[in-house]
């Protein structure tokens, strides 16, 4: 069992109390919420007549049903416009503050917390989302639940949880120019695979981690889940603070500063003991791509695709229409989706838009950019990368999840293969039965938006 | 809360292998809400393409009040959605007798509250037989003696220990189970190093 770690220390802070059933009941922190998972958590509470005692501990808004092209009521799609007004009814009657387009600060659950400040070091954060693993970065417990578990921290603010095993993560090396935390994630998803962390929580830390901004360590948090592991966190330090110093809800004056000493106090001690330690290196770190149907599935840009020697690999070859020994590099694209919880951030626009400036998206590729936010279009605009992505001929659009999945309008048609910052390469995933995607990063996906085909995003950087 | 007998009238919905399709279908599940899945309850079965019910069980007016349904074998396989068991205890159901029962819907059930109980296969025809001949019919679901009383006539009935134990000290809802804490989740929340 893990001892002295961050997991350790924000877990048994939190625990109210041992169940009959072996299980902890923990206290949630900071729930969020939005449209698709909870309408019957929520109709249930109605129907009990129960009460949602800690109100001002769950916050909401609404993204994966969401047009990004027209976001003025009612919705082209009825079912979407009445989740939509559902959502809208059920925070106002248990009086949950509701993060909506007319608000300013709507957009993707993942992405509004940490920017308006919410997400703090050494909270457990839980909402009906499995990425909710993004929320870790900051050095909290943050994990998806299901909507009866919805039900149950509304109307307790706790759920029973069976414990985790704690998988240190140390990444060493340099990220040098073209290489993004999104490899970074890839890689240790290809390498774990995407069963290995199962009950695990995962402390990603190494040199890497350690130079890396808080827009990269919430885009390889949030993948923690493609790999299984329900939990992932960095520990807090310096970054973390300066990033949330001065945000709407952190903490100020007096409050800042005990604020700060918790949060130096919940990181990982030097005699941390951990169930499992893995060690990856810059070294052997390429930009990778996924060319399979489950983000394990990748290769690096410059390698070949896999032989086809397992009933997984096969079936990925029969959906994705690839050949086993090809190279990833040249697989011609026909949509460059640049969004989602994953890389929607101001930083993942900057990527993108270093890339597209001053070239042309090729043709024959339909590319979306979807800030992750209301308020990372407004930064974006207001340094000019959405001029920078029209004058690319990419589509600006409004912030939601977009063709991370298949919720609103924004779909794959057919088995057009798209180059995608998001998270998960299911098939169908982005609309469409037969659609491709291939997972990458910003850059990289800007890059072969202009290429119309995979390449290499540090060919364009020289 | 303790759940330790269900008593009331009952209804008799004949057949094997019943699925969760037909118990609701599936396009009532668009739905936001679990709200509506009682008046959805095998409405395919109950009601023609105008809406006219149909000759059904549960369209017989004597017994609508009915708090049992009695069934037969395999109830509830197919798909495991949730809006099933919703849709049997929204239309007022507090307890379902059977032959048999789909494991997932079982313990579907059991999240929600409703204990199901299985007796033999021929005592099954037997209650049937007993609820059909007269709505009025008062049955006693005992789950600590572990016998349904039908009328005068009293027929052993079975139920997996561990659930019987919960519903017996009440425990089979993590909610009231967490619930019951209450002053602890004030104690931790008090000692919490942050706030909104
Ligand atoms: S962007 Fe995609 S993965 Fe993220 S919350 Fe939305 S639908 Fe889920």
């Amino acid at each position: 069992m893990a001892k002295d770690t961050l997991y350790n220390k924000v877990w048994d802070l939190h625990k109210v109390t041992t169940l009959p059933n072996g299980q902890d009941q923990l206290f949630i922190g900071l729930h969020l919420v939005h449209e698709v998972t909870t309408p019957q958590a929520f109709a249930a509470i109605r129907e009990s007549g129960s009460t949602v005692p800690f109100p001002k501990r769950t916050f909401s808004t609404e993204d994966h049903i969401i047009p990004t092209d027209n976001q003025a009521h009612p919705y082209s799609d009825p079912q979407a416009e009445l989740m939509s007004a559902t959502l809208a009814k059920n925070v106002k009657e248990y009086n949950i503050p509701f993060f909506g387009t007319d608000s300013g600060k709507q957009g993707i659950v993942h992405v509004i917390g940490p920017e308006l400040g919410l997400t703090r070091p050494g909270m457990t954060i839980a909402c009906g989302d499995s990425h909710t693993s993004t929320h870790g970065a900051f050095g909290s417990l943050a994990f998806g639940i299901g909507t009866s578990q919805v039900g149950l921290v509304l109307q307790t603010q706790t759920l029973a949880l069976t414990p985790f095993k704690v998988r240190r993560i140390n990444f060493n090396g340099t990220l040098t120019g073209g290489l993004t935390a999104k490899d970074v994630i890839l890689k240790i998803i290809q390498t774990l695979g995407v069963n290995g962390g199962i009950g695990y929580a995962y402390e990603f830390g190494g040199e890497v981690f350690d130079n890396m901004s808080m827009e990269g360590r919430l885009t390889v948090c949030n993948m923690s889940i493609e790999g299984g592991a329900r939990i992932g966190y960095v520990n807090p330090d310096q970054t973390t603070f300066d990033y949330i110093e001065g945000r709407e809800y952190a903490p100020k004056g007096a409050e800042w500063d005990s604020s700060l000493a918790y949060w130096k106090s919940i990181a990982s001690g030097d005699d941390a003991e951990y169930d499992d330690v893995v060690n990856f290196h810059t070294d052997d770190l390429s930009p990778m791509v996924t060319w399979g149907i489950t983000p394990a599935q990748s290769v690096g840009v410059n390698d070949t695709l896999p032989a086809s020697d397992s009933q997984i690999t096969q079936e990925a070859y029969t959906y994705m229409k690839f050949k086993p020994r090809t190279p990833i590099k040249d697989i011609p694209i026909n949509v460059a989706f640049i969004g989602s919880c994953t890389n929607s951030r101001i930083e993942d626009m900057r990527e993108a838009a270093k890339i597209l400036d001053g070239k042309q998206v090729s043709a024959s590729v339909k590319t979306l950019v979807v800030p992750g936010s209301q308020q990372v279009k407004k930064q974006a605009e207001a340094e000019g990368l959405d001029k920078i992505f029209k004058a690319a001929g990419a589509e600006w659009r409004e912030a939601g999840c977009s063709m991370c999945l298949a919720m609103n309008p924004d779909k794959l048609i057919g088995d057009q293969v798209c180059a995608s910052t998001s998270n998960r390469n299911f098939m169908g995933r982005q609309g469409s039965t037969t659609g491709r995607t291939l997972l990458m990063s910003p850059g990289m996906a800007a890059a072969a938006a202009i290429a119309g085909k995979v390449i290499d995003v540090r060919e364009l950087l020289v | 809360m303790i759940i330790s007998s269900v008593s009331g009238t009952a209804v008799s919905v004949p057949g094997n292998d019943l699925d969760t399709d037909r118990v609701v279908p599936a396009r009532f599940l668009k739905e936001i809400t679990f709200d509506n899945m009682g008046n959805y309850l095998f409405y395919d079965v109950r009601f023609d393409d105008k809406q006219n019910p149909k000759e059904h069980p549960l369209n017989d007016l004597d017994r609508k009040d009915a708090s049992v349904m009695v069934v037969n074998k395999n109830f509830g396989c197919g798909s495991s959605r949730e809006h099933a068991p919703q849709a049997i205890m929204r239309y007022g159901f507090k307890a379902i007798i059977g032959e048999s029962f789909a494991e997932i819907f079982a313990g579907n059930c059991h999240q929600i509250g409703i204990p199901v109980v299985t007796v033999s296969a021929e005592d099954c025809l037997v209650i049937q037989a007993l609820v059909n001949e007269d709505a009025s019919l008062q049955l006693n679901i005992d789950l600590e003696k572990m016998t349904v009383q039908v009328g005068t006539f009293f027929f052993e009935i079975e139920m997996p220990k561990s659930r019987r134990d919960s519903f017996l000290k009440g425990t089979w809802s993590v909610l009231e189970l967490l619930k019951s804490n209450k002053e602890k989740i004030n104690n931790t929340h008090k000692t919490l190093p942050y706030s909104f």
